[in-house]
């Protein structure tokens, strides 16, 4: 097991970082200049990291398949990204939020990474203001904050529901800054298809320009991944399109390791599936929990009204109610973490009380908020006695001030208006947990290739606490990676460029090209998304919300037999010699036919039930995860063996040195 | 419901496009109008013709990659909404639905709907951007208090999604509207302040470099943007733009 070092550095917790950036290895800035490193992906990962690289002297490269940089899936974060700031003065600290963390992944995650998070969040702040980052602001003009699912402070900080959009916005003005001053070469739809090592080291990639269809060689010193993560494996996800894990995949491929794949957040706020010919499912801030309350109704009968019609949920009184959350978890109530949240949403609608049409879906509901805040800004603008309609209409300003774009684009989505009945929302597909695994430097087990942001897999263990995958994000790509680098790459100041009319580009292109070849060359009965629903589908039923022993194995075998099929019956149109989507939509989903399976086999082997991971053969008698941290406290690193199916197994035992290993309670 | 689509084919940035004409039958009107063109996707795949390519990704309005003229509009009838955010209930049965590329010379057609919109990125790389480091910022973001009316305009301009229907809107193809945006973004935060001359005189000129057209002050932009930014930036930054030169 000797293979998996995390490279921890010794010393207490809180001065491990510190110590550990005084020790590393500098390169001298007129030698950064020699240096070129590619970033592949321009999320908020990607972008904070080309920018830092460049500026302090490397020369970056940066790949991303969209037309532009700022267009990367960060852009739709909605919520919030956490910092601890305590500027609310409600007792934050870096503890406490290294504390939530590592609680809310249920001991899953490596302790010092995660202080490490915690510890350079209030950097992120500083950093994304003085960059222009239009954060919402209180009337004295201090910043504002909110709380997330899974804490009891508030220290999210917001831009209305548009926080990723803006922060991205500003990694991506940093990253133009450097393209202006000629550090950073940009290639935009440009997907990477293999990842080039020589001598064992990762020394570049081949990319396919999608619209010449050129395949390209590029080499650099080291080559970060930041590509977002996996979840389109379940093909409808709050993904965007073309989300995919190939860059991820084929570093596993040629050596590095997928550490803990079926970690899985199901997020519990989305807009239920309404048909068959649904693409993809949208999200609602969880931000919205902080006031919306979760129910469906206690009767069966009610619930039964509710689906035919017949009954509206305005209609049902107040005692007829089941508020589940509020009922099974009164400490935290609504504000719940994701994972419970979901679970407790799947329970009820199994259990028939389920309010739309399919029976999958429960309300989240605004009445008694904008009663509250009507009724609080009728005192506070001096009315005396105002009737209901008034207070609800003051109420409804203050709920639109918050949440405004959500409830738009709920209205945009379903036809019907928030104001007026509650939302109807239900788990879906939203986070990866798992990714490529990385030692503390962020480096994966293939020397030179580094792993950040949601390709990773490091800091949020079995689950991921709201408004923290952010500031993960911005703390590899601005404060840890730029940094760890250098301890690697101070060995190659001598080295000069690599040239890539190399024995190693040459075969990799070549790999490239045949199975580029190999996809057009179907035999053409199934288009690709043919396929790829089916996998979802196999994905959902089997490794979704609840697992179990016999799911699961049908679903490895099911998977490997839809692969063959795959390769036997795709059908591409088109050539690969120009823009061709359909080309580019096949090589992702062949690969997510391999990853699937290691998956499977991933929720397979882990006889217990922690975070995203629900195995139903582990849970309590009230049907809370049973956790086992005798057999199961570790990282799961999957070796590639020439076939999903033959990974090999290595095991990164999780050490808790600063924090008492509890059950996870949110009574 | 049966549509009769008009649609824009083009195999690449050389060669010479024309509209195609399409019938499609069991349009649902819970579909998107992606998800409607996905349903067409698949049928002509499964008689062995091309797809019609079509720039997409995030899917819920906020990416700025989706862009399609349905029937001469940008993002198609509804207002304050992208394409992809538009679904088939605004249409009905028996309709014919004309659907093209963004049409200007600073946006190239790639292929089929899609074309380059690169020329924004260009802007954006001329002074889009406020010139501080990012390895390390020593000041508290508190110790930079904003007026919450400044704080909350500043957002709205930046929630330009850059998608370019404002280009596509504007019977001279000027990019006004989104560089104004972000212009503005940063001429009512106090960080941006010190380079803002510098900032509007960069980022203007690469407009023109691109050749966007002049602002003749339609106000077709505004009305199709989907994320209703206001003409107000455009006068704001002709302001920051004279006060720039006079400066010299
Ligand atoms: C709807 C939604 C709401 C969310 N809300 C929140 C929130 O409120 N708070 C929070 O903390 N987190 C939130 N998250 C999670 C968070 O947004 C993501 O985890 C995070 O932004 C991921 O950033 P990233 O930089 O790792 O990857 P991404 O932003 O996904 O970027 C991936 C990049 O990789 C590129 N890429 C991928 N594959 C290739 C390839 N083969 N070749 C070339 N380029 C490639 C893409 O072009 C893109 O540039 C949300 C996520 C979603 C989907
Ligand atoms: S100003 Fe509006 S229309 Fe123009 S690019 Fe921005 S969001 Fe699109
Ligand atoms: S696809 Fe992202 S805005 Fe339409």
């Amino acid at each position: 097991m000797g293979v998996l070092d995390s490279k921890v550095p010794p010393g207490p917790l809180a001065e491990k970082w510190t110590n550990h950036k005084n020790e590393i290895n500098l390169v001298n800035p007129a030698n950064k200049r020699n240096i070129d490193v590619i970033v592949v992906g321009t999320g908020l990962a990607g972008a904070s990291a080309a920018a830092t690289l460049a500026e302090l002297g490397y020369n970056v490269k940066t790949f991303c398949y969209q037309d532009s940089p700022r267009r990367a899936h960060s852009i739709a974060a909605q919520g919030g990204i956490n910092a601890a700031k305590n500027y609310q003065g409600d007792g934050d600290s870096v503890y406490r939020l290294f504390y939530d963390t590592i609680k809310g992944g249920d001991y899953r995650s490596r302790e010092a990474n995660v202080y490490r998070l915690a510890e350079v969040s209030t950097n992120i702040i500083d950093q994304c203001v003085a960059q222009g980052v239009p954060f919402a602001r209180e009337y004295g003009g201090l910043l504002d904050n909110r709380s997330f699912g899974g804490v009891l402070v508030s220290r999210t900080f917001y831009a209305k529901g548009q926080t990723g959009q803006q922060l991205l916005l500003g990694a991506y003005a940093a990253m133009n800054r450097q393209i202006q001053r000629g550090k950073i070469k940009s290639y935009t739809r440009h997907e990477m298809l293999d990842l080039v090592l020589v001598d064992g080291k990762a020394r570049g990639i081949i990319a396919r320009d999608l619209v010449s269809g050129e395949l390209e060689r590029h080499s650099a010193h080291a080559v970060v991944l930041a590509t977002g993560g996996y979840g389109n494996l379940f093909f409808l996800s709050t993904y965007c399109m073309g989300a995919n894990v190939m860059a991820a995949w084929k570093a596993h491929k040629r050596g590095a390791f997928f550490a803990n794949p079926c970690f899985t957040q199901i997020h519990p706020t989305c807009i239920p599936v309404s048909g068959d010919h649904q693409s993809k499912l949208t999200l609602m801030s969880e931000s919205l929990r902080n006031d919306g309350r979760i129910w469906v109704p206690k009767k069966l009968e009610d619930a039964q009204a509710i689906r035919e019609g017949r009954l509206k949920p305005t209609e049902l009184a107040e005692e007829d109610r089941d508020y589940y959350l509020e009922r099974r978890y009164p400490a935290f109530g609504n504000l719940v973490p994701r994972d419970v949240a979901s679970r407790a949403a799947k329970e009820r609608c199994d259990a028939g009380f389920g309010v739309n049409k399919t029976g999958e879906a429960v309300y989240l509901d605004f009445d008694s908020a904008i009663m509250r805040y009507g009724r609080e800004k009728a005192l506070t603008s001096g009315m005396k006695n105002p009737d209901d309609a008034t207070v609800r209409k003051l109420g409804e300003e203050v709920v639109e001030a918050k949440y405004g774009n959500l409830f738009q684009m709920y209205e945009k989505i379903t036809d019907q208006n928030p104001y007026k009945t509650p939302m109807m929302i239900y788990p879906a597909v939203h986070y990866t947990m798992g990714g490529l695994w990385v030692d503390y430097n962020l480096m994966t087990t293939i020397p030179g290739c580094y792993a950040a942001g949601e390709a990773n897999f490091s800091d949020h263990g079995a689950n991921r606490l709201g408004a923290s995958a952010l500031m993960q994000g911005l703390a590899d790509g601005y404060f840890v990676l730029p940094y760890t680098i250098g301890d690697y790459l101070s060995d190659d100041i001598r080295t000069g460029p690599i040239p890539t009319d190399i024995p190693e580009f040459d075969a990799a292109e070549k790999n490239v090209r045949d199975r580029i070849n190999k996809l057009m060359s179907g035999n053409g009965k199934h288009s690709v998304d043919y396929y790829h629903k089916k996998l979802g589908k196999i994905m959902w039923n089997n490794c979704g919300m609840a697992r179990n022993e016999k799911g699961l194995k049908e679903a490895i075998k099911e998977i490997a037999e839809l692969r063959e099929d795959f390769w036997a019956n795709v059908k591409v149109p088109g050539s690969p010699d120009s823009k061709n989507q359909e080309l580019e939509k096949a090589g992702r989903v062949a690969d997510f036919l391999e990853l699937g399976e290691l998956f499977a086999m991933d929720a397979l082997h882990r006889n217990e039930s922690c975070g995203g991971h629900f195995r139903e053969e582990y849970q309590t008698e009230e049907g809370e995860a049973l956790r086992d941290d005798e057999n199961f406290k570790y990282v799961a690193a999957w070796e590639y063996q020439g076939d999903p199916s033959k990974a090999q197994l290595h095991k990164e035992e999780l050490v808790y040195e600063n924090i008492e290993v509890k059950t996870r309670s949110y009574k | 419901m049966k549509l009769y689509l008009k649609i824009w084919r083009q195999k690449d940035a050389n060669s010479k496009g024309a509209m195609v004409d399409y019938t499609l039958d069991g349009v649902e009107s819970d579909m998107s109008f992606l998800e409607m063109l996905d349903v067409l996707n698949e049928e002509l795949i499964e008689k062995g013709e091309d797809p019609i390519e079509f720039d997409h990704d995030c899917r819920e309005g906020i990416c700025g990659t989706c862009s399609l003229m349905i029937n001469g509009r940008p993002h198609g009838p509804e207002s304050l909404i992208t394409v992809c955010q538009l679904h088939m209930r605004s249409f009905n049965d028996g309709d014919t639905i004309v659907i093209e590329p963004w049409r200007a010379k600073a946006f190239p057609v790639i292929k089929d709907l899609i074309v380059d919109r690169s020329s924004f990125d260009r802007i954006q790389q001329a002074g889009g951007y406020i010139s501080v480091n990012t390895s390390g910022n020593p000041v508290d973001a508190n110790a930079i208090p904003i007026e919450k009316d400044a704080a909350d305009a500043s957002f709205n301009a930046a929630t330009c999604i850059g998608c370019g229907a404002c280009v596509a809107a504007c019977k001279n193809a000027s990019a006004m509207l989104f560089t104004s945006a972000k212009v503005s973004q940063f001429a009512l935060l106090p960080q941006g302040r010190v380079e803002a001359a510098e900032r509007v005189q960069n980022m203007v000129r690469q407009m023109d470099i691109e050749g966007f057209g002049n602002c003749t002050n339609t106000g077709a932009c505004e009305v199709e943007c989907p994320k209703g930014i206001s003409l107000e930036n455009i006068a704001r930054m002709n302001r920051e733009y004279l006060s720039a030169i006079i400066k010299g």
